[in-house]
């Protein structure tokens, strides 16, 4: 498990891995936005929390369509499956590679990309613990979502159709928490469901993301 | 009868082309009968004649979510017994699904206007059937892009199963989010909520009207699907003849 961890890592942190784009891309839109909603201090303010969750999600998605696709052209993925590890672990082991790549580097970034959204100021502790907690959901789900669509020609369009619809609940949670903070409210209840989602999904989904590999390596 | 017996297609479609004309036939005459009938009803006092669109919204949400609980549970019928008329089934089910759920949100937007004053509010309600009908947008996409049968079956059939506890999630999620402007249950039977009977009944009519057209499309939809199935196997022993 631990050289599969490693393998991912270094084949995501090396040329040509992908390391980095997330960033880059979560960038972009936090430069984007005021371009669209105009450079206002409060108003951008009022809609920073959003716009850093729905930012944060879409750079996720952006590198989802890697956690299986190379290894699947490959055949490694076929080796993987008959290796002694079970499938399930498989999958949670590139999932946890993604989420250190794209949701870790994230999380810990996000207040620099909240400083030039005017988040307010004591939003900032509530918004990493957000991400920190809800951004390996993401990953997980994601991982589902390269799953069911790994064999396909041109999956990466309809796995974003199958992966946004199950972003609903972390992104409402999520971005509920940091609203409160930046309101001065608590914002525990918001985060305490966030970890139950992703918990829960910690839990199911890599036996979900496991059988749609199973059909798709017959 | 049991419906492991309708797993042999041959009996399945038997049995469907002897029902269908019946059903379809008693759909037609619950919803036309219903929906004429619900058109005929006094006005309502506050709400005025924007209240005959009771008769189309309320039996469409409810087949909305009900055929995707049907989906599941015939999803579920495939991924343990392997049984190819439920997969078909699932299949066939998805766009009625899906056009019921969009027939909700429309004809809510259009009672919507001049009663909220607005087409479209971010109430729960209304956005986990925004929600659900993305769900029923991929699992139709999904079916389309695989080209191996099985596999497609499988695979729509897991993302079923997890879209189903995502849009309950989701549906519980958008509760905490906003606050609703739509109203409770429809069909309370609560004393003091319970609608007058002069729309009740009308109502009822047009939701078995729904559920027998649903059932109608059903079984066409799998008939079809069927004799593609057969047409595929033909052409697939003639090219290798």
């Amino acid at each position: 498990m631990k050289a599969l961890l490693i393998r991912d890592l270094r084949l995501a942190t090396r040329a040509g891995g992908g390391f980095g784009l997330a960033l880059a891309f979560f960038l972009i839109v936090c430069t984007l936005v005021p371009f669209g909603v105009g450079p206002e201090g409060g108003q951008l303010s009022r809609i920073a929390p959003g716009i850093l969750w729905v930012g944060a999600l879409l750079s996720c998605l952006l590198s989802l369509d890697r956690i299986f696709a190379l290894d699947f052209e490959d055949g490694s993925l076929d080796l993987l499956a008959t290796a002694p590890l079970p499938l399930e672990g498989t999958v949670a082991i590139k999932a946890f590679a993604h989420w250190l790549v794209t949701g870790l580097p994230l999380a810990l970034s996000a207040p620099v990309f909240g400083l030039l959204l005017h988040l307010p100021g004591p939003a900032y502790p509530w918004l990493v613990a957000s991400l920190m907690l809800g951004t390996p959901a993401l990953s997980m789900l994601g991982a589902f979502g390269a799953a069911v669509t790994v064999g396909l020609r041109r999956g990466g369009l309809l796995m974003s159709l199958l992966v946004l619809p199950l972003y609903v609940p972390t992104l409402i949670f999520g971005a509920e928490a940091v609203r409160r903070g930046a309101a001065g409210a608590d914002p525990v209840t918001p985060l305490v469901f966030l970890a139950a989602i992703t918990l829960a999904t910690l839990a199911l989904a890599p036996f979900a993301a496991a059988a749609a590999l199973r059909v798709n390596l017959r | 009868m049991s419906i492991w017996e309708y797993a042999n297609p041959v009996k399945f479609m038997r049995t469907s082309g002897a029902v269908l004309p019946w059903v379809a036939a008693a759909a037609a005459v619950c919803t036309v009968a219903g929906l004429v009938w619900g058109f005929l009803t006094p006005q309502d006092y506050k709400q005025g004649s924007t209240v005959k669109i009771i008769f189309l919204h309320v039996p469409a949400a409810l087949m909305a979510i009900n055929i995707w609980l049907m989906m599941l549970v015939t999803s579920l019928i495939w991924l343990v017994r392997r049984h190819h008329v439920s997969a078909l089934a699932a299949k066939a089910a998805a766009p009625v699904g899906a056009v019921m759920t969009l027939i909700a949100l429309i004809t809510g937007a259009i009672w919507g206007q001049p009663m909220w004053g607005t087409w479209w509010e971010w109430d729960p309600r209304l956005t986990s059937f925004l929600i659900l009908f993305l769900f029923y947008l991929g699992y139709m996409a999904l079916w389309g892009a695989v080209e191996n049968p099985d596999s497609a079956a499988d695979l729509t059939g897991v993302l079923c199963l997890v879209g189903s506890v995502f849009a309950l999630l989701s549906r519980y999620a958008v509760n905490f989010w906003n606050q609703g402007l739509h109203q409770g249950a429809s069909l309370s039977m609560a004393p003091g909520e319970r609608m007058s009977a002069v729309y009740r009944y009308p109502l009822y009519l047009t939701m078995a009207g729904f559920f027998l057209l649903f059932l109608a499309l059903l079984l066409v939809r799998t008939r079809t699907e069927i004799r593609r199935r057969r047409l595929a196997a033909l052409l697939a022993r003639e090219n290798r003849a």
